[in-house]
């Protein structure tokens, strides 16, 4: 059975910015969070300069469950240079967070039991440079393998 | 017919030989590009001298990893002087908007004779994994760490979506590829020429991105093309019988906005392909349903934008593709009937060559012009469209002068 992970550590890399900066910090710490306005209280992902909703520059960082729901998936045969990966890249609903999406990779899965809707819960992943990416795990499932 | 613009008209199209990806080496972007240029003239019957300004999409980018630029093509063809230098944002989304460009320029008085062109050499950087080869950004870092490596990568978790929410299924995106393929069968330059595709073929092939396999995605092609683009007055004195553009519009709504780029489009427009409000300009414009289309030549990159494309035209309703796709009514027909309608005709991206949408151009100046190899006869109305990728989207009504 072959398990769906993330990519190795050292593909990935990540670039940050101030607006950014915040989510990748507190993922270090094993929190997921997601940026709110502080004028309106619409969340947005990416993190972006201003609320497209009514244009303020405030935001709140809030702390989430890590709760997420499969909003959409692909099951991805291979990368370049990592010709017999399994990836589940999926777009995730995060129910705290409503009206935000993340991109990002469900793990430690057989691809063929991902079905849209599925509950989430989020793990973390070390990339290059010390951080750590948000993954997310079914709920409920045995650690089949560790995100490492 | 006298609907629509119909202020400017496409005389002449060029293009090189198409390539596999790569294998158009020692040849360049640019000598690639300037031949198409020359051969779009020659069609025309203009010397080259005679061009004064450049329309591009893409950012004047040839693929994703090299630029064209106006002064090199002044510098290496001898054009003088030029009056109108400008692109279209984004990617891909924009090939057929150029011409909207092009007319832009021309209506303003700007320039008279414009040339659109794209060349792509993929030697160095494949466009198929370009995501992964991109440096990351702090955009691209909420994005690249997935492993959706390439734009069919993204495109088929839209696909997916599309899949749970109408029961579109694998058997139309299929039938898409087959006709293309079939398509494909008579066309000289097409490099899927003798090179039939079966069911079988399809349902056995490796799976990329499910739920897309390898016949869903488009090819990587080295090539040119060009597109010649004047006033409707200047364009009747010219070798070609003119083409008019009927309608033209390039955009897109934020709901689409960075698209799969961002994913966070609500599901009538996650589970589509961004260019419904093309679509209703362009119809409006020219004074025309969807039904008055004769032939489609839909930008197909991958093939469930094929179909969800005939939903945003308005061929079949939302969530409809699936079941009008496995209807037969995009095969290509001489002679379509009611509800039929003949959806890239020269093999498209997924079966002739892959050149960011120019191809779809030429073949709607051939439908027009009544020279295209599966022409569809006495077709008066021919739809091209750019994308779907990040905004600009856009599309392009060509027709016949009166
Ligand atoms: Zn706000």
């Amino acid at each position: 059975m072959v398990l769906a992970t993330a990519l190795p550590t050292e593909v990935i890399k990540i670039a940050t910015d101030p607006t950014t900066e915040p989510f990748w910090q507190a993922a270090k710490e094993r929190r997921l969070v997601a940026p709110r306005c502080g004028s309106c209280g619409h969340f947005r992902l990416p993190p972006t300069a201003y609320c497209p909703e009514c244009q303020s520059g405030e935001v709140e960082w809030v702390d989430l469950s890590g709760r997420a729901q499969v909003y959409s998936f692909a099951v991805v045969h291979g990368f370049p240079g990592l010709p017999d990966i399994t990836l589940v890249p999926a777009v995730v609903d995060l129910p705290d967070a409503p009206g935000a999406r993340l991109v990002s990779n469900v793990i430690g899965v057989e691809p063929g039991t991902v079905e849209i809707g599925m509950e989430l819960e989020v793990d973390f992943h070390p990339i290059s440079d010390g951080w750590l990416l948000p993954v997310f795990r079914p709920v409920g499932a045995e650690q089949k393998e560790s995100a490492s | 017919m006298t609907n629509g613009l119909r202020d400017v008209a496409i005389v002449g199209i060029g293009a090189t030989d198409y390539y596999k990806r790569g294998e158009s080496w020692p040849r360049t972007t640019t000598e690639m590009a300037c031949e198409a240029i020359l051969n779009a003239c020659a069609d025309a019957g203009l010397s080259v001298k005679d061009i004064d300004g450049f329309a591009y999409y893409s950012g004047a980018g040839a693929g994703y990893g090299e630029k064209m630029d106006t002064a090199d093509f002044m510098e290496i063809l001898g054009i003088d002087e030029v009056t109108f230098t400008a692109s279209l944002t984004s990617g891909g989304g924009g090939s057929a908007g150029s011409i909207g460009l092009a007319r832009a320029a021309i209506v303003a008085g700007d320039a008279t004779v414009v040339v659109t062109v794209m060349a792509l050499q993929q030697a160095k950087q494949r466009l198929g994994s370009v995501f992964a080869a991109a440096p990351a950004t702090p955009t691209n870092s909420f994005l690249q760490p997935s492993g959706l490596s390439g734009p069919g990568h993204l495109m088929s978790v839209l696909a997916r979506r599309h899949m749970h929410l109408y029961g579109t299924t694998r058997d139309a995106f299929c039938e898409i590829a087959l006709t293309e393929r079939e398509n494909a069968q008579t066309r000289p330059k097409a490099r899927f020429r003798g090179t039939p595709l079966t069911r079988g073929d399809y349902f056995a092939a490796r799976m990329i991105a499910e739920p897309l396999c390898l016949y869903d995605f488009c090819q990587e092609t080295d090539g040119a093309v060009a597109v010649i683009t004047t006033g409707i007055d200047r364009a009747r004195d010219l070798k070609q019988k003119p083409v008019p553009v009927v309608a033209t519009a390039h955009g897109g709504r934020r709901e689409w906005g960075r698209a799969f780029g961002w994913m966070g489009m609500p599901d009538e427009y996650f589970a589509s392909a961004g260019n419904k409000p093309i679509a209703e300009r362009l119809y409006k414009q020219a004074g025309l349903e969807p039904t008055d289309i004769d032939v489609a030549l839909l930008y197909d990159h991958f093939s469930p934008m094929v179909l969800m494309q005939l939903e945003d035209y308005g061929f079949c309703e939302r969530g409809q593709g699936n079941d009008f796709v496995l209807g037969g009514n995009i095969r290509y027909s001489a002679r379509p009937r009611a509800g039929q309608i003949p959806v890239n005709t020269h093999g498209g991206q997924l079966s002739e060559a892959y050149i960011i949408g120019m191809t779809h151009l030429l073949e709607g100046v051939e439908q027009m012009r009544g020279t295209a190899i599966n022409q569809v006869e006495g077709a008066e109305h021919a739809l091209v469209t750019g994308g779907p990728a990040s905004l600009p989207v856009s599309g392009l009504i060509l027709g016949k002068d009166a």
